[in-house]
């Protein structure tokens, strides 16, 4: 009965344990000469990282699956066919991938590849068909009031209008102060896992400089009024009050009356 | 110079008795019995600085453009009202601490009402004849949690529209008069007619203001009138009340508790930031945001709305009870209607329809304290459960499974924390008695050695 | 050096002197409020308490006429703050030990103490009523006219907002042939709403802040769909829009998820941040998750010329249930 406990508190504990690090089995390096060809190396770690949940070239995984690659892992995972430098760059620089099980919610983690390991990965994943190359906003020509407003329309549904992340059924949409201004215009454009894919007639590249402006500033912004509390709101506010304001108070009350034993 | 002062306003008020009783009047010594004076001060200070802020906001819906010193704003479009707190913010100098000030003040206002108010019902202080006294109390409780929530929509930003609209929500979902009382407050579908701002502000700034301040008076009087209640102890006892006089004694530790709050929130309003609504950003009906709070205070109102199963009650074409009714109104109508009616259900159960003038510590009175404790566990499990999805976000605990968790223990904690609660009283009446034999043993051993 | 020593001398006489007189006519009198011993260290303190406090609202005073001072919210919370925490420390301290804390014994009041004035009080208006014959009658006509007195008072209330026709809680923009258009006022054309994002939208011509307005637009492919009966033609090319006001308590649904690898992701749903009520676009805004009550209401769609128009008006009144939501059909204002 307490082993079922343990394992149901495990449980409950675990999808943020299983998401931000990553997978437990770390990567596969191939043991290759060094001045490799890029694109042989990245074609030697596909093989070894990514084409079980994958597939060879790209083609994807759908479950059930046979057991295929090393050591009869079931897999699954999209088509990576088209997705180009753009995807693979997001995806591995923010160590979403590798992802330990397939329903998991990639989540940032500790890139294990070397930064030669990812150049070769990304060149090979962008060689599969034509896909778009990695991104370069210019968050320098874009407005930050407009990027709140664009930032409030399409994004702080889910990432909180102060980008301190959220919940939404299903999944949780991470605080954005560790991403670059690259991985945001990546993920705009990408949509990862269940996020919405922004085209540029939905969002022009005019108007993702600005959210990437708006985002950079959000990172840092002025906190004219003192402690930011997170910038969460209410829930902060409302544990300082008790906790600060409350205890001190009843200090001053315990300070200045009788108490039992006085 | 002071008996000048003093002859002079007895002439002409004849004054000088009633003074004379004021400054000697008694206040028995007890910590907890300083927690009402934290809420009066608190309520001082929220309108010192509400005053204030009068003098600068502006409660219109008007549209307008940002053109102040705010640069992440400048060019959006917002409200008269919204643009009115950006700018007492940001241009009006002392602005931004007297605003802050104002929200503390609010938020600390009520933490020290509900602490007075477990004081008042833990030791029984609610009894005749001082239970007319504790109804105006929660009277007021009610009244503050309006003004509250009234006071910070006042502004329109983002997170407080979408409780303004969550309010409508709940408004509506009242059976049979929900869509006319909705109607009418709001003078027709959400967002309300042009005069709805208006409505809010007035009733913020002087309808509420004043009904809270009378209710508040007459609390002071009758409790003045009634005299305080006190702890047995020496000389202390159902007839003689044993207390520091107002003057000298009490005058200097009361203003200096009242001079504590002030600093205390003004400290707040000064280094910690609270409602930054130029991060929030304007309200816009088809705007929303995720994590969305209101402030503490109905944060059990939010637990109550998340934890309902999705159905509207229907029969036929007629939706009898819709959703947001039952954690909306229906949750805190019970808990109020409990604290109401708490005397008279606690005179009936006890059979004792006399007046009490010495309070009861939490043991001595195990079935009261254990039915308060058990509400308590009720309003306190819906309470956290309003946070379940920040503590997703944060340490990746399932939401729907918090939600599921949150459900059973609303129900199955209560009856549990009123046993043990009545188990733990038990106890330490059993242990006071054992050590008060002991005592006495000691006292004659000692006597005859 | 002795004139010196004269002086202290002299003043030493003085001061004693004095204290002896003050002494003696305190002897003599009765006194209310007891003597107490002085305590010089506590006063001591209490007027450093003091000339911090001066100090500190100094400091306000000052930071408050400067300008460009960095931080100057948190310094002027600092310096008035602390002024008032070391003025209430000096009370406090002045309250422990520099007054004397008596403990006085008073009764209680009696609470039946007053029971001949309750009789008397009661006696005069009993026999105030002497002259009056039909008592009754009277009673009854006196609470007839200040109860309708009463309820006329209170009419003009009403004028605050509709009471009894609800009818304007049905009120939407939408009408037959009424084009979409985005945050921007541009019209909304079919070609641009792709698949896998979610756009919001707005009727051309009619204010945006009205429960109505707001709509949310996605793209599903036709063979996802299924939606209820007498829906056909609602969604062309698999396009859907649905008002963005939840069903549960009115906050507007800006969230929308999409699965990358529906083969082992949850599907499309709109999701909304207040209480995360779930709907599902495929089935006609069915309710997935979370305590909404009812489904989403869809907007039928039409394209002409390459732009969305509204074909009808929802398909049910937007915004949180009440009474009579499910009697009445989506109106136009």
């Amino acid at each position: 009965m307490r082993r079922a406990l343990a394992a149901a508190a495990l449980a409950l504990a675990l999808p943020a344990a299983a998401g931000a690090e990553p997978p437990p089995g770390g990567i596969v390096v191939p043991r290759t000469p060094p001045n490799t060809p890029l694109l042989q190396l990245g074609y030697q770690l596909y093989a070894g990282n990514c084409s079980s949940c994958h597939g060879t070239g790209g083609v994807g995984v759908v479950p059930p699956s046979k057991p295929n690659g090393a050591g009869d892992i079931r897999a699954a995972g999209p088509p990576l066919y088209g997705v180009g430098a753009r995807a693979a760059d997001f995806y591995l620089r923010t160590g979403y991938m590798p992802l330990a099980a397939p329903d998991s919610q990639p989540r940032r983690s500790r890139v294990l590849f070397s930064p030669r390991q990812l150049d070769a990965l990304i060149a090979y994943v962008a060689s599969l068909g034509k896909g778009p190359p990695v991104p370069r906003p210019h968050p320098g020509r874009g407005s930050v009031a407009q990027g709140l407003t664009l930032f409030t329309e399409h994004c702080a549904g889910c990432h909180q209008v102060a980008t301190r992340g959220g919940y939404l059924t299903g999944a949780v949409a991470p605080a954005l102060d560790e991403a670059t201004p690259t991985q945001i215009a990546e993920a705009v454009r990408i949509g990862p896992y269940l996020m919405p894919r922004f085209p540029r007639r939905a969002i022009s590249n005019a108007q993702l400089d600005s959210i990437v402006a708006y985002v950079e500033y959000a990172k840092h912004p002025d906190n004219p009024g003192g402690w930011s509390l997170g910038r969460l709101g209410p829930i902060p506010e409302g544990l300082v009050a008790w906790l600060l304001a409350g205890t001190v108070l009843v200090g001053c009350c315990l300070v200045i009356g009788k108490r039992a034993h006085r | 110079m002071i008996r000048g002062a003093v002859r002079f306003l007895d002439e002409r008020s004849g004054g000088a008795p009633l003074l004379r009783k004021a400054l000697r009047y008694l206040f028995p010594d007890h910590w907890s019995f300083l927690l009402g004076e934290v809420a009066l001060y608190c309520f001082l200070v929220l309108v010192a600085t509400g005053v204030y802020l009068t003098l600068f906001f502006e409660p219109s819906t008007a549209q307008t453009v940002y053109h102040g010193s705010y640069t992440p704003l400048q060019g959006v479009r917002m409200t008269e009202a919204y643009r009115s707190a950006v700018d007492i913010s940001f241009e009006v100098k002392a602005g931004l601490l007297i605003r802050q000030t104002h929200h503390w003040a609010a938020d600390v206002f009520v933490v020290a009402i509900v602490l007075h108010l477990l004081r008042v019902f833990f030791t029984g202080a609610y009894r005749k004849p001082r239970d007319l006294t504790y109804l105006i109390g929660v009277t007021m409780l009610v009244l503050v949690l309006l003004e509250g929530y009234l006071g910070y929509s006042l502004v329109d930003d983002l997170l407080s529209g979408m409780g303004l609209a969550i309010g409508y929500g709940v408004a509506l979902s009242v059976p049979f008069v929900g869509a006319n009382v909705a109607s009418l407050i709001w003078g027709g579908q959400f967002p309300g007619s042009a005069d709805f701002w208006s409505r809010m502000y007035i009733a913020h700034v002087l309808i509420l203001p004043v009904l809270i301040a009378t209710l508040l008076a007459l609390h002071l009087l009758l409790v003045a009138a009634r005299h305080h209640t006190q702890f047995r102890g020496p000389r202390r006892t159902e007839r003689t009340i044993v207390g520091v006089p107002a003057f000298p004694g009490q005058a200097p530790r009361s203003i200096g508790l009242a001079l504590a709050v002030a600093a205390v929130l003004v400290l707040l309003g000064g280094l910690a930031q609270i409602n930054p609504i130029w991060l929030w950003g304007p309200y816009h009906v088809g705007a929303a945001t995720n994590g969305a709070q209101p402030d503490w205070y109905l944060g059990w109102l939010i637990g109550g709305l998340r934890l309902v199963p999705g159905w509207d009650f229907v029969v036929g074409h007629y939706t009898l009870v819709p959703n947001p009714f039952w954690g909306g109104v229906l949750f805190p109508a019970a808990v109020f209607g409990f604290l109401y009616l708490w005397p008279w259900l606690e005179r009936r159960q006890t059979g004792n329809y006399g007046f009490a003038n010495l309070l009861e510590r939490p043991r001595d009175r195990p079935w009261q304290t254990a039915i308060g404790v058990a509400v308590l566990s009720f309003v306190f499990i819906v309470f956290v459960a309003g946070s379940a999805d920040r503590v997703d976000v944060l340490f990746g605990i399932s939401y729907s499974t918090q939600i599921w968790v949150y459900r059973v223990l609303a129900f199955v904690v209560p009856p549990l924390a009123l046993l043990l609660t009545h188990r733990i009283c038990h106890e330490l009446v059993a242990t006071d008695r054992v050590e008060h034999v002991r005592k006495a043993a000691e006292a004659e051993s000692s006597s005859h050695v | 050096m002795t004139r010196l020593k004269d002086w202290a001398v002299a003043g030493l006489a003085l001061l004693v002197g004095k204290l002896a007189a003050s002494s003696r006519t305190e002897e003599t009198e009765e006194r209310i409020v007891p003597a107490g011993a002085p305590d010089r260290r506590a006063e001591t303190w209490v007027l450093a308490l003091l000339a911090l406090a001066t100090l500190g609202a100094a400091g306000f005073i000052v930071v408050y006429a400067l300008e460009d001072v960095p931080h100057k919210t948190q310094l002027l919370g600092a310096t008035l703050g602390l002024s008032l925490a070391f003025l209430a420390a000096g009370c406090i301290l002045v309250g422990a030990r520099l007054v004397v804390t008596e403990q006085l014994e008073e009764p209680y009041p009696e609470p039946t103490a007053n029971e001949s004035d309750q009789d008397a009080v009661a006696e005069i208006v009993r026999e105030s009523g002497s002259r009056i014959t039909r008592r009754r009658l009277l009673t009854l006509g006196g609470v007839a006219a200040g109860g309708t007195l009463g309820l006329a008072l209170i009419t003009p209330a009403l004028s605050l907002g509709p009471l009894l026709d609800t009818e304007a809680l049905t009120d939407t923009p939408w009408r037959p042939g009424r084009r979409l258009v985005d945050e921007a006022n541009r019209q909304l054309r079919a070609d641009e709403i792709e698949e896998n994002t979610f756009y919001t939208a707005f009727p051309e011509g009619a204010s945006e802040e009205t429960l109505g307005a707001p709509l949310i637009v996605v793209r599903l492919s036709p063979d996802q769909l299924d939606l209820p009966k007498g829906r056909d033609g609602w969604a062309p090319e698999g396009i859907l829009a649905y008002s963005k006001i939840c069903t549960h308590a009115g906050c507007a649904i800006s969230l929308y998820r999409k699965p990358t690898f529906p083969e082992v992701q949850p599907g499309p749903a709109f999701v909304c941040p207040c209480h995360y009520s779930t709907f599902d676009p495929a089935t006609g805004g069915t309710v997935l998750f979370g305590p909404a009550g009812r489904p989403l209401p869809q907007l039928p769609l039409e394209i002409e010329s390459g732009v969305l128009r509204a074909a009808g008006n929802f398909s049910g009144p937007v915004g949180p249930s009440w009474w009579g939501v499910r009697m009445k059909k989506a109106g136009t204002s």
